[in-house]
């Protein structure tokens, strides 16, 4: 294995963590904002910009994290798999309209999971960084596919898919809170089934397998079947977020929405969050998916009228990759430890 | 450094990071004051990114044009014209952001419609702007369907839409061969870019090679485009009497150089709309002489507003270009057109609601009863470069023609005669069609005239 990448897949010296009651009670803290709030206070603006892309990618970034910073299985197909999730939501509520809103946005999930498991079978033969080129393979194929064989659209003109209705129990979702509130649901819902994953056997498997593939499997750890099954609920989270992209965020997109760009997205979120830490997809997402925003606004206030837009906006790019590396060299561990070592500074 | 200073440092940063985004409240704030005078037009522009180069000569006409309306004749009816740029580099994400921002006005004046600029910027927006009844204003670009406003009433494919380029394309080929029973025989190869935006042509080529006979040949080259020596080595073997060029970036001028390489008649290469600017050819060098290319958006200086243009904005110093070379170009006057629609829409709807800054739902009204005569194009010195519009509910798109330029290494010249008509009639119960199965899959009831009418009232 390459010694970048090697370094970039090491286990994260996580910090030690606070008392738990402390911990929930800043988790319940947490869950009263997201829950309560925000749908209060929000505007249009935070709904549709900020809250629901952020909490989308947060959930791309956890399922790569989870095959990739769990696991130790580098993939480039996390744009693929949301794809293949979106689509086949799409299918599903179309061609099954009695399905309730969840059943098909899980069902979704688990289709992308399924093709996950088929892009995860050459880790098998394949380890590391040479992982990478049967994901991107992967990547492409089902891109072109989606563009490719009108069915998966419906035959629409343009390849393009378009959310049919969001109701659950009655309730129309489609307006910008009832989105949020879609949004909020899943990520909570994926959430907790990661964390109690990551904690239970099969995550200790997978960290295994990252740490040592020869030595786990000498001590008796399926190593096979912990490679596939990361690739598995990697892929079906990341699908997840694909249908709520489609659906909850953008309502209409073709497949260029989840191209390598997408990937590379997820890929940079845990890399900059954390890698195998479940806040640091939020963290990174936050920074890769709201730093651009906040840029724009601060160069606005401060450079507005003086400069024309395109200066403004190339600084912008500069700035945000000056951050980036900045931040990488101050933790290579990603943003989660450097805050992890923010409240512990002592240990 | 202490715990205290840390905790303290890190509020101080939280607190500066989330100030900027309060500013956009605090402008809102204002607009229960008194209306202020200046109609506000948001453009979502790219400046940066890939496609930076198409896009900055499209905002100088657009600016110059709104520049030379404020300054010359004191804005649209005495209301003068604001307007503020949101960089998107025509992605998504940012144009959803753009769009969100600037939905709610400025200075108390409501956004009158949005330009989104880019194809998927536009289909994300579609239902949302319908929900805040803000009119999507697409030129040359935008969900076919939508030319149906029944189902969109927000969204308007308006002057020239990819099903009507591709039959004005073939109508073009049928004025030189002498015409449509002619046609009958042919061989016409699409050469698109493999996306959802080079396969919209692929119905309506269809369906119009079945009603004229020719052989419709579909040849799809992978983005971006930057080797087609496969796709022209096949179009050596089938030999096409005409190649229609539906390209994107890159590809257009990969595609001439091929061409020319492999011994096809550059001179039969017919370029679409966003394969047909000088952004296109230049890069292509001196085989491109010959070249065509059918648009909405005809180059070319001389037109009277540009002339007018010129001497209050232009040679004033005050024009939004950097590179006065594009002055004229077809994305320069693609600015100019996109605009003079916006800004005609927006008069005709002020005629009915009064003079003054227009809700989005206002500018729908005028926008379906906009009006574009050859006469009113006389008056606004735009005969020739803008087609004639007639816009309604049932017609989003009003024009459906284009102008087939050629370049003769240095310039575009016009060489048809006049507007090249797109078989509308044979389209639009397609379109309709297509229009009424999206209704279905999205449980939209279609608005009738009658509704439409008594809703604006």
């Amino acid at each position: 294995m390459p010694p970048a990448l090697a370094a970039a897949l090491a286990p994260v010296r996580r910090p030690v963590l606070p008392a738990l009651p402390v911990r929930a009670a800043g988790l319940a803290l947490l869950l009263a904002v997201a829950f309560v709030a925000i749908p209060l206070t929000a505007t249009d603006y935070w709904y549709n910009a900020i809250l629901i892309p952020f909490l989308i990618m947060a959930l791309a970034g956890l399922g790569l994290n989870l095959t990739m910073g769990y696991a130790g299985q580098a993939s480039l197909g996390t744009g693929a798999f949301m794809a293949v999730g979106a689509y086949a939501t799409y299918n599903l509520l179309l061609r099954l309209p009695e399905l309730p809103l969840p059943v098909s946005l899980a069902g979704g999930g688990l289709i992308a999971g399924a093709v996950g498991l088929v892009v995860g079978l050459p880790s098998l033969r394949i380890k590391g960084f040479y992982l990478i080129a049967p994901t991107l393979a992967a990547q492409f194929l089902i891109e072109w596919v989606f563009n490719q064989v009108g069915w998966f659209s419906n035959y629409a003109s343009s390849s393009a898919i378009s959310a049919p209705r969001l109701v659950f129990l009655g309730y129309d979702l489609s307006s910008p809170a009832g989105r949020y509130a879609l949004t909020l649901t899943s990520v909570s819902v994926v959430m907790v089934l990661a964390w109690r994953l990551v904690g239970s056997q099969t995550g200790r498997n997978w960290r295994a397998v990252r740490d040592g593939e020869t030595a786990a499997a000498v001590i008796g750890v399926p190593v096979a079947r912990a490679k596939l099954s990361a690739f598995f609920v990697g892929a079906a989270v990341s699908g997840v977020a694909g249908a709520l992209w489609a659906f909850a965020y953008l309502g209409t997109v073709d497949a260029r929405s989840f191209d390598l760009d997408r990937s590379f997205q997820a890929m940079f979120i845990i890399i900059i969050g954390g890698l195998s830490s479940l806040s640091g997809s939020f963290i990174g997402a936050a920074f890769i998916v709201l730093t651009p925003i906040l840029l724009t606004h601060l160069s606005n206030a401060l450079l507005g009228g003086s400069l024309d837009g395109g200066q403004i906006s190339n600084l912008q790019r500069i700035l945000f990759g000056a951050l980036i590396i900045g931040f990488l060299i101050k933790e290579p561990n990603g943003l989660a430890a450097l805050l992890g070592r923010l409240r512990h500074p002592a240990r | 450094m202490s715990r205290l200073s840390r905790v303290l440092g890190a509020a101080a940063l939280a607190a500066s990071l989330t100030a900027p985004f309060s500013l956009p409240s605090a402008a809102f704030a204002q607009e229960a004051g008194a209306p202020a005078a200046k109609q506000y037009i948001p453009l979502a522009t790219y400046r940066v990114g890939a496609y930076a180069s198409s896009g900055t000569p499209v905002w100088g006409g657009t600016i110059d044009y709104l520049r030379y309306l404020n300054e010359v004749e004191g804005g649209i009816n005495g209301v003068k014209l604001t307007w503020e740029e949101c960089e998107t580099e025509w992605a998504v994400e940012k144009g959803v952001e753009c769009y969100e921002r600037l939905k709610g006005g400025r200075d108390g004046s409501p956004v009158p419609l949005f330009l989104p600029h880019g194809d998927p910027i536009t289909k994300a927006l579609t239902e949302k702007s319908a929900a805040d009844k803000i009119p999507l204003l697409t030129t040359g670009y935008g969900r076919t369907e939508a030319i149906d406003g029944r189902v969109f009433p927000y969204s308007f494919t308006v002057l020239f839409s990819f099903w009507s380029e591709a039959s004005s394309a073939i109508n073009y080929i049928a004025e030189q061969v002498g015409g449509k029973d002619k046609l009958k025989g042919l061989k016409i190869a699409t050469v698109y870019h493999d996306s959802p935006y080079g396969k919209e042509t692929q119905v309506p080529l269809d369906l119009l090679a079945k009603t004229y006979g020719f052989e419709n040949i579909q040849i799809a080259v992978p983005h971006p485009g930057n080797d087609q020596s496969a796709q022209w080595a096949r179009i050596r073997q089938i030999k096409p009497d005409w190649v229609f060029l539906r390209g994107w970036g890159v590809m257009t001028p990969v595609a001439i150089k091929t061409a020319a390489k492999t011994g096809f008649p550059v001179d039969h290469i017919i370029g679409g709309i966003w394969s047909g600017s000088e952004e296109d050819v230049r890069p292509a060098g001196s085989v491109g002489k010959g070249y065509l290319a059918i648009t909405p958006f005809p180059a070319g200086a001389e037109f009277g507003i540009l002339k007018k243009i010129k001497a209050a904005i232009v040679d004033q110093g005050k024009s939004d270009l950097k590179d006065l070379k594009s002055f004229g170009s077809v994305y320069y006057n693609s600015g100019v057109i996109e605009t003079i629609i916006a800004v005609e829409a927006i008069r005709t709807a002020q005629a009915r609601f009064g003079k003054r800054p227009l809700t989005g739902e206002e500018t729908q009204w005028g926008l379906e009863h906009l009006v574009l005569d050859e006469a009113r194009l006389k008056e606004l010195g735009a005969d020739g470069l803008v087609q004639p519009l007639r816009l309604s509910i049932k017609d989003h798109e009003g024009g459906g023609a284009g102008k087939v330029l050629q370049w003769d290494g240095a310039k575009w010249n016009i060489v048809s005669k006049g507007w090249v008509k797109s078989d509308r009639e044979l389209l639009l119960p397609v379109i309709y069609e297509r229009a009424a199965a999206y209704a279905r899959e999205k449980g939209i009831t279609p608005r009738s005239e009658d509704t439409a009418e008594a809703s604006a009232k």
